[in-house]
């Protein structure tokens, strides 16, 4: 079923419980604005079966602007480019692991069991300099979205192995803290969910500067705990100055090793931004086609809006926290990657053996890479002061 | 006479005229207060934020990351311990990337005691200050000061800390030390900057027309010269110790004369001017009102020891708040927690008096 300009929604997530259609899945809401249209539209809805609600409905996301995704399937093109990203993710993260296992890297911590989610995010990114591209204060869960930017990843190897040639800070940090000031990469921190309180600071520069940018703000579940993203909330909706932030949280239920079940009293983090009056929404973190359209819907509404969005995302935990819980295969989690070779392959769009063959190819290339990235060099222990302070103003054009 | 509130006032209006700052925020900090202290009345860019110390320090950054010069307040430095880890990621953004981003911003905060703030409105911050590298860190003793370094702090690329003694906020500046372009009397400068009370919609400011002057961080100011013992200072202190070497100068007949140096920053700091003095006088007195244990004055001794220790002819001494978890508000309690004026000349007294 269709979603065409914001009229159709699922009833099941129809936010008002007394305006779903009676008997049917699906509910038409009138926009007070528009029901001249609307009635045109529901006259020959009503012709093809579909349920309409017999009283005049409100749509609040007609009244918001958002538009509401589409549920088709990708183009192919993009359906193989989104698949040939989540493979390059999982192969570079695995990578990663081993070369922590190997002794080449003191932790590991990244995505994998979300490039459904990051990959798509990635495609979408107005990516760039300064306040007319997206900002991008993301956690330490991103190489998909990085390489969807297209990073090489040869240089996640690099921060992995914490070489002087590591482009994203030179061997000071863990792998997938990734800073790219080109891309308005903010440096990523090991802290959990201060980068929501940074958000705002971007974002306001943004809304100020006029144009298209937004802020991407990205964590996990357990982190919203934290004072900081309640801070985000606080600041982007702000009656006196709403920002445009997009406050992604992927959720796969755990904290390290603490259950959310046991922590979180709220039925979905979505909820809570909707107490600040914050469109938002819990969506299956597990199928990039969804996440493709529902990232595109929440990106246009804060674009267009200048308005906060939160997305909850529902994503699987693959390897376990970090190299701290071991770093082993999660067995019992949903594979994203799996579930969406099965639709491309059920598509006719690759086959099985194609897949297979893709996949090595990568792994071997970042067999390749590990071996030139093992005889770069460290940094030099005389260079620890070197960067405490800049002489210029490089975020200011100096 | 301008005094120190209405300095850093001025210092903000220059640097939103005519330096790019776009927003000074934070508690109370836009209209109709101008914030706790007055420092932000009468701003074309000062704007109310939510009661979120966390949410201020974070949005600073942000702000700075996108490039975009701002002014942040903290209420009272009491209320900025719960941003620790925001300062630290603050003063980590270049070294932490390798040098590709910078973060130009200005955290500015109330600090010390001397207003009976009692328990929590009497912290000091410069020990802990001094330990979140990466930022830079001004404190003033006068007006002048106050604008200068609050210009250089706002225009510079990377993060700064200015803090602001309070008890100092209403003293004016000394003869001869006027911020140049206010030649009108205090009352006239109060009815030209200072928000009246009652109903402010329809007041604006008219500011006296002050220059781009920065001081440089960094550069410290010897306050009074002196031959036999050097006496190291900033913020609050400062002022007592120039009145100390003063006062014993008069009550020795000259006999006891003590150099007196303001450091106003303590990051980066003037130490090339605190060891030629020392190797001057031979004897050394650090002073400051913030906890003696883990205290930058201790700092100051250890690399004395370090670097001058066969120039010394006194052991080197560190004069600085009591160890106790806060200062009480009686004045007996407050008196005996942060250096007095007599403690201070004591101090001086038995430095100079002191033989190898």
């Amino acid at each position: 079923m269709n979603c065409t300009h914001g009229l159709l929604f699922r009833a099941r997530d129809c936010p008002r419980e007394k305006e779903r259609a009676p008997g049917g899945p699906y509910a038409l809401s009138l926009s007070d604005e528009s029901s001249g249209f609307l009635e045109t539209v529901a006259r020959s809805l009503r012709s093809t079966g579909v349920v309409l609600s017999t009283r005049p409905l409100v749509n609040p996301f007609a009244l918001s602007g958002r538009p509401v995704p589409d549920d088709t399937a990708l183009p192919p093109e993009l359906q193989l480019r989104i698949h040939d990203l989540m493979v390059r993710a999982r192969v570079l993260e695995e990578r990663l692991i081993q070369m922590y296992k190997q002794g080449d890297g003191y932790f590991w911590i990244g995505g994998p069991g979300e490039e459904a989610f990051n990959v798509p995010l990635g495609l979408l990114i107005h990516k760039g300099q300064g306040p007319q591209f997206d900002y991008l204060h993301f956690h330490y869960r991103q190489s998909a979205t990085m390489l969807a930017l297209g990073a090489d990843p040869i240089d996640s190897l690099r921060q992995m192995k914490n070489t002087a040639t590591d482009p994203y800070s030179g061997g000071r940090n863990f792998s997938n803290h990734y800073s790219k000031r080109e891309w308005n990469v903010v440096p990523v921190t090991s802290t959990i969910e201060t980068q929501y309180s940074m958000a705002p600071g971007t974002a306001m520069a943004q809304k100020r500067a006029g144009g298209k940018g937004i802020t991407i703000v990205t964590g996990g579940d357990a982190g919203t705990a934290e004072g900081d993203f309640a801070t985000c909330l606080v600041w982007s909706s702000r009656p006196a100055n709403p920002l445009p932030v997009l406050m992604i949280v992927t959720n796969n239920k755990w904290g390290i090793s603490t259950a959310s079940e046991g922590q979180h009293g709220e039925k979905t983090i979505a909820d809570r931004g909707r107490a600040f009056g914050i469109e938002s929404k819990t969506i299956d973190g597990n199928d990039p086609e969804r996440c493709y359209r529902e990232i595109q819907a929440a990106m246009e509404y804060v674009r267009t809006t200048r308005k906060p969005f939160l997305i909850e995302s529902m994503v699987s935990r693959l390897y376990g926290h970090s190299s701290a819980s071991g770093a082993n295969p999660v067995l019992d989690e949903g594979d994203c990657l799996k579930g969406f070779e099965a639709k491309l392959e059920k598509r006719g769009l690759l086959t099985r053996a194609k897949m297979d063959a893709m996949r090595a190819a990568y792994t071997t290339e970042l067999q390749e890479a590990h071996k030139v990235v093992r005889a770069e060099p460290q940094p030099d222990g005389s260079t620890i002061f070197d960067h405490i302070f800049q002489t210029r103003d490089l975020v200011r054009g100096g | 006479m301008s005094n120190m509130v209405q300095a850093i006032r001025m210092a903000l209006h220059v640097a939103e005229e005519r330096h790019g700052l776009n927003d000074v925020f934070g508690e109370d900090v836009g209209p109709p207060l101008g914030g706790a202290f007055t420092a932000t009345q009468g701003l074309r860019t000062s704007w109310n934020s939510p009661l979120d110390e966390r949410g201020i320090v974070g949005a600073a950054i942000g702000l700075g990351l996108a490039g975009s010069r701002n002014v942040a307040e903290v209420q009272f430095c009491d209320y900025i311990f719960n941003t620790i880890d925001l300062l630290k990621l603050g003063g980590m953004i270049s070294w932490g990337s390798n040098g590709d981003w910078n973060c130009p911003t200005t955290i500015m905060t109330p600090v010390g005691s001397g207003i009976r703030g009692s328990i929590y409105h009497s912290h000091s911050f410069d020990a802990t200050a001094t330990h979140i590298q990466g930022f830079k860190i001004a404190i003033p003793s006068r007006p002048l000061d106050a604008y200068g370094l609050l210009l250089s702090c706002i225009v510079d690329p990377n993060p700064c800390l200015f803090l602001i003694p309070k008890a100092l906020m209403r003293t004016r500046s000394a003869p001869g030390e006027e911020i140049p372009g206010v030649d009108v009397d205090d009352r006239a400068l109060s009815k030209m900057i200072d928000a009246p009370l009652g109903d402010r919609t329809k007041w604006t400011s008219q500011w006296p027309n002050t220059p781009d002057l920065f001081i440089p961080l960094g550069e410290g100011r010897t306050v009074r010269p002196g031959r036999d013992v050097t006496v190291v200072s900033y913020g609050r202190m400062l002022p007592l110790c120039a009145k100390a070497a003063d006062d014993l100068a008069l009550e020795s007949n000259g006999a006891i004369d003590a150099e007196v140096i303001d450091l106003r920053s303590l990051c980066p700091l003037d130490w090339p001017r605190i060891k030629e003095s020392v190797k001057r006088t031979g004897r050394v007195l650090f002073v400051n009102e913030d906890i003696e244990v883990t205290n930058f004055g201790e700092h100051l001794l250890r690399r004395t020891v370090d670097e001058l220790f066969y120039e010394l002819l006194a052991p080197p001494r560190v004069l600085a708040g009591s160890a106790t978890p806060g200062i009480g508000l009686a004045d007996n309690l407050e008196a005996a927690s942060v250096p007095q004026l007599a403690g201070i000349a004591a101090a001086i007294r038995d430095l100079a008096k002191h033989q190898p």
